[in-house]
């Protein structure tokens, strides 16, 4: 066991000669040598059998203790309705099914685990013992009987001297995976337009997302955030989630001399602004909005618009403001679209 | 090939086992499989049962899985809520949410394994990130074992797939949320960013397919994969034999330690029970992804505080620090702002998978290595996997920095910029000091081979002086202590030959070299004690 002392001396040509003594030619006794396994050392269940049959109880008792485990999670199963709710300290309330199954089960697993390793280490045999290893790589005979081998088959086929073939077989290989990438193609439809155009049109009055009532300039209020949808869409319709996925408004009402871009007091109507409420950045919807600062913030990335500025970003990875929409009071005194969104709304696209 | 009878000699088999036994051995050659394997010898060591939690894991998700599929219905047509459930009585929601719902309220037992399921899938990732940190800072990826470190690492990137489509699965307001960023970052992709988000979602997102898709991908592609990879995983490790940290009587031509039967068996097979206990108690305790506090997804309404499962958290930091920078030209827009965080996510993940053959090529070391590196015997690996862990948990800051910022007061801006600054400085700043601690070990070990272990005990000489008594150490800490090899770095040789003429170095050679000089050079070794310097200083001290 001593003539081989880890990695010291085993260094190939491909590497310069390892650093140290260890490499000289008087032959001294190496005072860092592997000494070699140390010898084995019993433990008291090896010589005492008054130890070893403790550790048999003590790992049956521990397989025993699974059994009752196992048992009771039955009885729990049984026992507790799956409504029950009862309150555990320091827990709190809890489902008295879950946690008693939980438990009950996790006795079960937990009394063959430890069972099983206490088994191991106490009453197994623990002497360690030496196996030797073996190199991956072939010797030279065999690699030369594979090279011989692979040259035979290789010349049997004509792979290589046929280059038709293999011309031909290379080509065929390359294109028959194309029918399989052509199968995905109606995995959905083409982008198209899609992106571009939301449920806003002319005239499509404002839905406040929360009474589902025409939203009239007089029920936004200053300081207040007011979320809207167009009229006539329905959570029952089967397009609802992609519609209002692009559709979602976010209505604020400012002092108009708090409005510092001129277009977007424009766009709104005595003050009343309403902007795309899905971020720029990746779509999440915004939500936080600080009325002095007429801020609002997306709670997924922290994007911060200012919505007295065109909505432009101010903090954030977002890339550019929240798409505005062109409102105004129709006949009935309801806030109406003057059109659809001028750019697309959520997040930036290539074809953008 | 004669048809031959059984020897006359051959023992019969009288035990019913061994009858069963003899008769898959003369159908699959049982007994040839077993000659290596029934008594393979795995050496023991604290660290190694690492990739048993990811394994044993891994099984615990198929059981609980194959039981939920039997419950769930990966559909995403529309239901009214009528269930126990009083908060969401009368709630519009898709059936693979109300069927979650009803997994969690109605089935006896399924929110227990509904909480198994996602708390084993959380460990089950955790522990493949540690276990390839053990392998990582112990050298255990090299020659012969670098394939199999990259089927680890298709296992840990497969298996943050796996986990985001089953989380997804629910189709809560939470899970929704995370999916929609995954399609604004799909979006992102110059060219073909909305093809693929409309091809993904089957047309506009969310559209009404995405959870069956993800459904077959997590409960069938993915997992198919992994099985298969964690099964090759198994067989290179029964194959290369394990490896060892350097100890007395372990060599680069051994293996030492206990039997797969029965030692093994029962240890490793008793720890299955051991990580499935301990999960169990957890999902009694302690609640996971309770989706009925979150509600449906709605793509028009979000919670504050939203967090993707731990180990994609790495990715949300990277998008939420980025600056939200957009090229907009000749009618198109570069959206590098969420692009360049789609890409930088999949390229420190492959700095780490490219390492081995990195290292292998920077030292030339071409040989089988089966004992373990000890950490600081490798400082500049060492800094490197400390600089890249560094990385990964700057970025998990950033992905948590609404949490950090209610949590402990902090301005969110401030959080940003220091992941910002962070995500640069922090990994070298941490390289350095690595090595420098690793150095220092070093020394302490030459240290203590030459002069012994310090015992604090103080002795007083009878002519005043104090000393403290050092203790020699024992030959086997004297050879853990001096097992590693010390190479020299690769040497281009003199720039000009004898005559004067300057030698043509190819400019990668000259890399290498350099490579090589930072990662064997002096800046990254102490030497170790040699054999001399020991017996001068034992021979002349004598005993302290």
């Amino acid at each position: 066991m001593s003539d081989e002392t880890g990695s010291h001396n085993d260094v190939s040509e491909n590497l310069p000669s390892a650093h140290g003594g260890h490499s000289g030619d008087v032959v001294k006794p190496d005072p860092f040598a592997n000494p070699g396994l140390p010898p084995h050392e019993y433990r008291r269940q090896d010589i005492d059998e008054k130890a070893a049959k403790h550790s048999e109880r003590v790992v049956a008792g521990l397989f025993g203790l699974s059994m009752l485990g196992t048992i009771g999670f039955i009885a729990c199963f049984v026992i507790f309705p799956v409504d029950k709710i009862v309150y555990i300290f320091p827990f709190g309330h809890v489902s008295a099914l879950n946690f008693s199954l939980g438990l009950t089960l996790a006795v079960a697993l937990l009394g063959i685990g430890v069972g099983a390793v206490h088994w191991a280490r106490t009453l197994m045999s623990d002497e360690e013992i030496v196996d030797e290893r073996h190199r991956a790589d072939a010797d030279d005979e065999l690699r030369e009987n594979i090279r011989q081998q692979w040259i035979t088959g290789a010349r049997e086929s004509g792979f290589g001297r046929r280059k038709l073939i293999r011309t031909t077989m290379y080509g065929a290989m390359a294109l028959v995976p194309l029918a399989g990438v052509v199968l995905l193609r109606d995995l959905g439809p083409l982008p198209e337009d899609k992106l571009r155009h939301t449920l806003w049109s002319k005239g499509k009055v404002l839905i406040n997302s929360n009474t589902n009532r025409p939203l009239r300039p007089e029920d936004v209020a200053v300081g207040s955030l007011t979320f809207a949808q167009p009229e006539g869409l329905q959570e029952s319709d089967e397009d609802f989630q992609q519609q209002i996925a692009k559709a979602a408004l976010m209505i604020v009402r400012l002092k108009p001399e708090d409005i510092k871009d001129k277009q977007e007091a424009d766009w709104g109507h005595q003050g009343i602004v309403a902007f795309s409420k899905i971020c720029t950045h990746v779509g999440c919807p915004i939500s936080l909005y600080e009325q002095q600062t007429h801020h609002v913030l997306c709670p997924c990335h922290q994007s911060t618009f200012d919505l007295s500025d065109g909505a432009r970003v101010i903090f954030g990875p977002a890339g550019h403001p929240l798409p505005q929409l062109r409102i105004s009071v129709n006949g009935d005194g309801n806030l109406v679209a003057l059109g659809d969104f001028a750019v697309p709304v959520g997040p930036a696209f290539w074809e953008r | 090939m004669s048809t031959t009878t059984e020897s006359p000699s051959r023992r019969q088999a009288t035990h019913p086992g061994e009858r069963i036994a003899e008769w898959t051995d003369g159908r699959l050659g049982l007994y040839k499989l077993a000659k290596s394997n029934l008594r393979k010898i795995f050496p023991d060591h604290w660290s190694f049962m690492l990739g048993e939690v990811c394994l044993y894991s891994f099984v615990i998700l198929i059981l609980t899985g194959v039981y939920l599929t039997l419950f769930f219905h990966p559909s995403m047509s529309e239901v009214v809520y009528h269930g126990p459930y009083a908060p969401l009585q009368g709630v519009r929601m898709s059936d693979a949410y109300a069927s979650t719902m009803h997994i969690s309220f109605e089935v006896r037992g399924g929110l227990l394994v509904r909480q198994i399921h996602h708390w084993a899938a959380l460990i089950f990732i955790a522990g493949m990130i540690v276990h390839m940190m053990r392998v990582f800072f112990t050298g255990g990826f090299r020659k012969p074992r670098e394939i199999n470190w990259l089927f680890g690492w298709t296992l840990l990137f497969l298996g943050m797939f796996t986990g985001f489509t089953g989380y997804s699965l629910p189709d809560d307001l939470l899970s929704g949320t995370g999916v929609r960023f995954m399609e604004g970052a799909i979006l992102s992709t110059p060219l073909i960013g909305t093809y693929l988000s409309m091809f993904l979602f089957g047309g506009e997102f969310p559209g009404h397919d995405f959870v069956s898709r993800f459904y077959s991908v997590h409960i069938l592609l993915l997992p198919g994969l992994m099985a298969g990879l964690l099964t090759a995983h198994l067989i290179l490790i029964f194959y290369h034999k394990h490896t060892q940290f350097p100890g007395a009587g372990k060599t680069e031509k051994n293996v030492v330690g206990t039997p797969l039967l029965p030692i093994y068996t029962a240890k490793a097979g008793g720890f299955f029970f051991l990580v499935f206990g301990v999960i169990s108690a957890i999902a009694a305790m302690v609640t996971i992804n309770p989706i009925w506090t979150m509600g449906p997804y709605r793509p028009d309404q979000v919670s504050t505080g939203a967090q993707p499962d731990w180990y994609m958290g790495f990715s949300e930091g990277l998008i939420r620090v980025m600056p939200g920078w957009e090229i907009r030209a000749w009618g198109h827009t570069l959206v590098l702002g969420v692009f360049i965080p789609l890409m930088i996510f999949p390229l420190v993940l492959m700095a780490i998978a490219v390492y081995p053959f990195v290292e292998s090529w920077i030292t030339g070391d071409k040989r089988e290595h089966h004992i373990l590196d000890r950490p600081r015997n490798r400082p500049v690996r060492t800094g490197f996997g400390v600089a890249w862990l560094t990385l990964y948990f700057v970025l998990l800051i950033g992905g948590g920095n609404d949490i950090w910022a209610t949590h402990f007061h902090l301005s969110i801006n401030a959080i940003t910029w220091f992941v910002r600054i962070g995500f640069f400085v922090l990994p070298v700043l941490t390289y350095w000091i690595t090595k420098r601690i690793c150095l220092g070990l070093q020394r302490r070990d030459r240290d203590k081979v030459l002069h012994g272990r310090e015992t604090g005990i103080i002795k007083r000489l009878p002519h005043g002086e104090f000393i403290e008594v050092h203790e020699p150490l024992s030959q086997q800490q004297l050879h853990v202590l001096t097992a590693h090899a010390q190479p020299r770095p690769i040497d281009l040789g003199p720039e000009f030959d004898e005559n004067g003429v300057a030698r043509k170095t190819s400019p990668v050679a000259k890399l290498q070299a350099r490579m090589s000089r930072n990662f064997y050079g002096e800046n990254s070794a102490i030497p170790k004690p040699t054999a001399e310097e020991f017996e001068e200083i034992t021979a002349g001290h004598g005993h302290h």
